[in-house]
């Protein structure tokens, strides 16, 4: 024995379909995985927020309650809670086992986009169209937020919680970090209006997507570009960007129904996902494994980097 | 037997005796508590109303709330029977109770009340108080108090018979003289009063002179003991506040005693001031003097300030400084004389110094010579002179002195402070820093000195004055005493260059009242000074000479020469020399909102450049101080970054540069100068803007694409491949001429109608079809179905409230509408769209073929999607879509407008293919009436 061998690339794209579900609630306008990555929110334009249990496809429960669309979801850690924002300018709070209203918070001025726990689910911060994150508390009784960030002078379209930091995209071609710790608020300006952005795993980088149809991985301390990944095509809608889970790739939704996912470190197109006709609205990946959901329209297909075996397929189908 | 008999007879036993206590009787339970019951006398159970349990009873038999309730006595008519009904009385309305005699109207035979006792009846009393309340002036009850009766009871109605009178004491008439009553007795009122003595026992002899022996008199009237309980829990002699003594500081010795100066020191203290005034003020004495003490005011005195000493001072030997621990001679010091013999007022805490200050030792200056000029002039010629080797300063002074014009060039040597600042400012270059300056000003005073020497030297300098022959040796004040003549001006190389330089610094000065008056003294000076300064200011050459007063001497002339060109380098303008120095700061401070947008179009405009060159990094990124909440940070588990700072969010920014109305506003504003737009009618605020044109918000790709909007509608030309639309548009507008040019007037007037209508989709979705709503998606499917079915049944309603001209069109409409309805779906989809500002969400639509039985037609749709996309046409196109089926509504109207619309129409889709145009409703609309506009003329 020289040397051991090599070990084989694994393969660490998400590129066979698993499954597809249906969700039965209009159009998906977002799908999240939960906090360990064995279910997901898919976030209906019929009002509703479901939760399916990844791996068997199954519906587990359905929150009603928002009075309009719903645009956004987020899980706490600890898979009790669950934070939904919708058009209805509500962000409501969901107690996950008896599917009833928390709470149910009222203060922005217009559809709230996206919303988001911080890291032991003591605190949603929601970003509106009205230009305002509001951090509302959720330990205690208020219905007040507990601070309004008001310094976006547009629709926040996209907030990230990774700490103390808070990351923001705005329309108004900016994105801000909030760190709570130092007390400091970075600017990046990017010109174009900013459809989602992300941290990566490691917190080091923020990946941005705007409408010049780029996505762009910034240095987050200096907010240098250490990458910039185009090819794919977001013009005017709100369409979401992520990392893999070891930061290796990119991915990107698009408006031609791919997906794209470029290589991180050499920004070049490693697979061009083809999720269906239409927009690719959502994704997300999974927290520690290959696995990606897209939401397209009214179905969430679950990708993976093997494809699966044949008689949970038979089941999906 | 006989006693036993009295014995039985002599008692009078009370109530019901307690049955005899038998022995080995066990013991009685307590009755429980729902067991007590109180009954009456009939054995009925009593209850009782009310909160409490003192209510009557009420009703009949007390049956109000039972069951029986209330029983009327039963109705008996009156009409036969007149007679023998007696009028009811009160007493027939009254219960039982009311007569016992407790009651309201007793019956039974009572102490009358001259027979009762002086006791106050209690009950009266309140009924009286309770009359008082409701009486018309609450608590007026005076007047009744006043006019009541006389009733005395019969005690004293006998008393007086017996020859009593009121204020006499009661018992047999004495001998002894009627004691003189105290002044006092009763006047104090303690809670106890010590009896006063009888009338005997304090009978004094020493004054009976005018006693007669036959005169008795009454015994001293005894103020029994008044054996009030005490109550409260205030020490004994307590006496509460007295408010008339309180308040009006007058009034009772005990008072008085309070504020009076209390000990020697204090009235010492104090002196005559203090005797005369007397506060008021709520400072009694609240804990008064016991009944055996005298007169000991200070048991439950409060303490006050006033015995405290507030100033230092009195008894102390010194002045206070040290105390009793003063050092040995300060007390014992004599310095009293001395302090006696400073005539001054010596400041309370200090005293007069015991040694005398040293006296200062004070140099005179020199004694300067009388033709002293405190200016010291840098001679250029001084150095050459000294320069040389073995030719000390003083003997070139006394070379230059020995040329005979001492007197005269003293004063033109300024001190060496002032020169030589002055000189260092033309030094520093500020001159270089002006426009029309020459090289030579650029050169230090030595050389360009040196260098006029020499071309003194070969020439006659044109440019200095060519009329003073200035001695080569740069001796320039020999020059003066040589020169002659009216425009003499002997201005040696030096101050010419001094003069240009003062010229090259005044040159376009606005004057201003702040200029340096160096002259001031002299006021006709002053005035040259000016004028000249003016001159200066003119760009005038030859200020010099004109300003001077001719009538002047000429070593005057010359001296004032040399000083107005000094001063005016010297005081040159500060806005020359500085301003070329500091840049003017670039924001006022007061006004933020034009500031901010200046300020951010620039700084926008670099990061745009620097975006676009892709430079992210310090040119893009903007770090601020940021101050988030407490509690936020205590959420996040992260220590406060600025404890103690009250500030929440961003320090210096003001909010209302950044709230999103703001940016809403300046977008509006710049749409609504773009030139091709007429103005809008309907826009009314900001909402309304945002409703009609949701994509105005958009930002930059729709400025692009408006940008491109205009120049193609300014520049209308046909453009071919329309699109399956645009190909109906094409038909219709071939067949419609003819019915179309009949209605033209009318049109005019109804385009206006046209435009402020809502879009026909608000219609639709409101009268057309109830399952249309954009919820549910398989019944919009199923109704996009029948639209394209047979659309024209269906839109021809709607279709009707709007088409008041005629029905001619209806078929045109149908062919129309086939158009519209393909596109129907995606366009009231788009509606809940509509009014955002930012990148929108992927319509649903597309979604339509995954409900379940709708198989074939969602597979149709997709195809037929697909096909649109095939034709470069994407979804966000469909809301074009609804836009032209819109447009063709109209256009069934328009006939003249056809051509022009179709053409719009290719341009607008030209621009689709082109990418990024998303255009709203009014935007085409507007559009159109450009190009309509751009016809007619």
């Amino acid at each position: 024995m020289a040397f051991p061998l090599p070990r084989p690339q694994a393969p660490q794209l998400p590129q066979h379909l698993i499954r597809t579900i249906d969700c039965q609630q209009g159009a998906v306008r977002a799908v999240r995985f939960n906090a360990d990555g064995n279910y997901l929110l898919s976030c209906g334009s019929d009002k509703s927020l479901k939760l399916w249990s990844v791996s068997r496809g199954t519906l587990l429960k359905t929150y009603s309650g928002h009075g309009y669309e719903v645009l956004d979801a987020d899980s706490s850690y600890d898979n009790s809670l669950i934070c939904s924002c919708s058009s209805d300018k509500t962000v409501i709070l969901w107690d996950v086992a008896t599917g009833q209203v928390t709470r149910k918070l009222r203060g922005h001025a217009g559809k709230v986009n996206c919303v988001q726990f911080n890291e032991e689910a003591t605190v949603m911060l929601s970003g509106s169209i009205d230009g305002t994150v509001r951090c509302w508390d959720t330990r205690s009784r208020r219905y007040e937020p507990i601070q309004v960030l008001d310094e976006a002078r547009d629709s926040i379209s996209s907030i990230k919680v990774a700490q103390h930091e808070l990351l923001t995209g705005c329309v108004d071609g900016r994105v801000r970090r909030y760190d709570l710790r130092m007390g400091q608020l970075h600017v990046d300006f990017i010109s174009s209006p900013i459809t989602c952005v992300c941290f990566s795993q490691d917190g080091q980088c923020t990946l941005s997507s705007s409408l010049d149809s780029t996505v762009r991985l910034l240095d987050k301390s200096t907010g240098e570009m250490l990458g910039e990944y185009t090819g794919h095509k977001m013009k005017g809608y709100k369409l979401d960007c992520c990392l893999s889970n070891k930061d290796t790739h990119v991915l990107s939704c698009s408006e031609d129904g791919h997906v794209y996912c470029w290589d991180l470190v050499e920004g070049s197109l490693t697979l061009k996902l083809p999720v269906g006709k239409a927009v690719v609205q959502s994704l997300s990946f999974h927290p520690t494994e290959t696995r990606l959901l897209t939401a397209m329209e009214g179905r969430v297909q679950v990708w993976e980097a093997e494809p699966e075996v044949i008689e949970e397929e038979g089941m999906a189908t | 037997m006989a006693s036993d008999g009295d014995s039985e007879e002599d008692f009078v036993s009370y109530g019901t005796p307690l049955e005899p206590l038998e022995e080995d009787e066990p013991l009685k339970k307590p009755i429980p508590l729902h067991e007590q019951t109180v009954k009456d006398e009939k054995g009925r159970y009593k209850r009782f109303h009310g909160a409490f349990t003192g209510g009557f009873s009420a009703g009949y038999f007390n049956t109000v709330g039972s069951k029986e309730g209330w029983a009327p006595s039963t109705f008996v008519s009156s009409r036969q029977q007149k007679a023998e009904k007696p009028r009811s009385r009160p007493e027939d309305f009254m219960d039982e109770e009311d007569f016992s005699e407790h009651g309201i109207a007793p019956a039974q035979i009572t102490t009358s009340q001259e027979f009762s006792s002086s006791r106050r009846d209690e009950a009266a009393e309140k009924a009286r108080a309770v009359g008082a309340q409701a009486a018309l002036i609450p608590g007026d009850t005076l007047l009744e108090e006043f006019i009541a009766p006389a009733r005395s009871s019969v005690g004293v109605e006998l008393l007086r018979q017996m020859g009593w009178r009121e204020g006499q004491g009661v018992g047999p008439r004495v001998k002894r003289r009627a004691r003189r009553q105290r002044a006092e007795s009763g006047a104090r009122v303690h809670s106890c009063v010590m009896p006063p003595a009888g009338s005997e026992d304090s009978e004094d002899d020493d004054d009976e002179e005018f006693a007669p022996e036959n005169v008795t008199f009454a015994p001293k009237d005894v103020t029994p003991v008044d054996f009030t309980p005490r109550s409260g829990l205030q020490g004994l002699g307590y006496r509460g506040l007295n408010p008339g003594l309180a308040l009006l500081g007058r009034g009772a010795a005990e008072h008085i005693d309070l504020f009076k100066p209390q000990s020697e020191s204090r009235s010492q203290l104090f002196g005559e001031r203090r005797s005369g005034s007397r506060r008021g003020g709520v400072a009694g004495q609240a804990f008064g003097v016991g009944a055996l003490e005298d007169d000991d005011e200070d048991v439950y005195h409060r303490d006050s300030m006033s015995k405290y000493d507030t100033v230092l001072g009195g008894e102390e030997p010194g002045d206070g400084l040290y105390g009793w621990t003063a050092p040995q001679q300060y007390t014992q010091r004599t310095g009293r004389s001395r302090d006696a013999s400073y005539l001054g007022k010596i400041l309370e805490g200090f005293t007069l110094a015991q040694n005398p200050a040293k006296e200062k030792t004070v140099f005179p200056p020199p004694s300067l010579p009388r033709d002293y000029r405190p200016i010291h002039r840098f001679h250029p010629s001084a150095p050459s002179l000294s320069s040389l080797p073995g030719v000390s300063p003083a003997l070139a002074e006394a070379l230059r002195t020995s040329r005979g014009h001492m007197v005269k060039e003293e004063p033109q040597q300024g001190g060496r402070h002032q020169l030589d600042s002055g000189q260092r400012r033309a030094l520093l270059g500020e001159d270089s820093l002006q426009g029309p300056t020459s090289v030579m000003e650029l050169l230090r005073p030595e050389d360009r000195e040196r260098l006029l020497n020499l071309r003194n030297a070969s020439t006659k300098t044109p440019t200095s004055d060519s009329h003073s022959a200035v001695p080569a040796a740069g001796l320039r004040a020999g020059s003066t005493v040589a020169a002659s003549a009216p425009p003499p001006s002997p201005s040696p190389s030096s101050s010419g260059s001094q003069q240009q330089e003062a010229l090259a610094a005044w040159r376009g000065v606005q004057p201003s009242s702040q200029t340096f008056k160096p002259f001031e003294k002299n006021p006709s000076k002053q005035a040259r000074y000016e004028l000249y300064l003016s001159r200066l200011r003119q760009g005038d050459r030859d200020a010099l000479e004109q300003s001077l007063d001719l009538g002047m001497t000429e070593w005057e002339r010359s001296r004032e020469r040399e000083e107005f060109v000094r001063a005016s380098i010297l005081y040159r303008p500060s806005s020359s020399s500085l301003s070329s120095r500091f840049t003017r700061s670039k924001h006022l401070e007061d006004d933020d909102t034009v500031e901010v947008s200046q300020e951010e179009k620039g700084d926008v405009d670099d990061k745009e450049a620097a975006v676009r060159m892709k430079l992210f990094g310090k040119l893009t990124r903007e770090t601020m101080e940021w101050h988030p909440d407490k509690l936020l940070c205590k959420r996040f588990n992260v220590p406060d970054p600025f404890p103690g700072s009250g500030l929440v969010g961003l320090p210096k920014v003001k909010r209302d540069k950044f709230s999103v109305f703001n940016f809403l506003t300046v977008t509006e504003s710049r749409e609504a100068a773009a030139p091709p737009k007429p103005p809008e009618p309907g826009k009314k605020s900001r909402w309304d803007v945002s409703e009609q044109k949701e994509e105005g918000r958009k930002g930059d790709p729709l400025s692009e694409m408006l940008s491109t909007a205009r120049t193609q509608t300014s520049a209308p030309a046909a453009l071919p491949a329309p699109t399956s639309s645009g190909d109906q548009t094409e038909v219709k507008s071939a067949e419609q001429p003819s019915s179309e040019k009949k209605e033209g007037d009318e049109e005019e007037e109804q385009e206006e109608e046209e435009d402020s209508r809502p879009p026909m989709d608000l219609f639709k979705a409101i009268f057309a079809s109830s399952e249309s709503s954009s919820s549910s998606e398989g019944e919009s499917d199923k109704e996009e179905e029948d639209t394209t079915k047979d659309g024209g049944k269906m839109e021809s309603q709607p279709q009707n409230l709007f088409n008041i001209t005629s029905s001619t069109t209806s078929s045109i409409a149908s062919s129309s509408q086939t158009a519209a309805a393909s596109s129907q779906a995606p366009a009231r989809e788009n509606e809940q769209e509509r009014a955002e500002f930012g990148p929108k969400l992927p319509p649903p639509a597309a979604y339509r073929g995954a409900s379940i039985g709708e198989e074939k037609h969602s597979k149709r749709s997709r195809e037929r999607k697909h096909k649109s996309k095939k034709q470069h046409k994407h979804k966000k196109e469909k809301k074009k879509k609804k836009q032209k089926k819109h447009k063709h509504k109209g256009k069934q109207k328009k006939s003249k407008k056809e051509a022009s619309d179709s053409s719009s129409e290719d341009t607008d889709v030209d621009e689709d293919e082109g990418g990024d145009g998303q255009v709203s409703t009014d935007e085409l609309l507007k559009r159109l009436k450009s190009v309509r506009s751009h016809q007619s003329c």
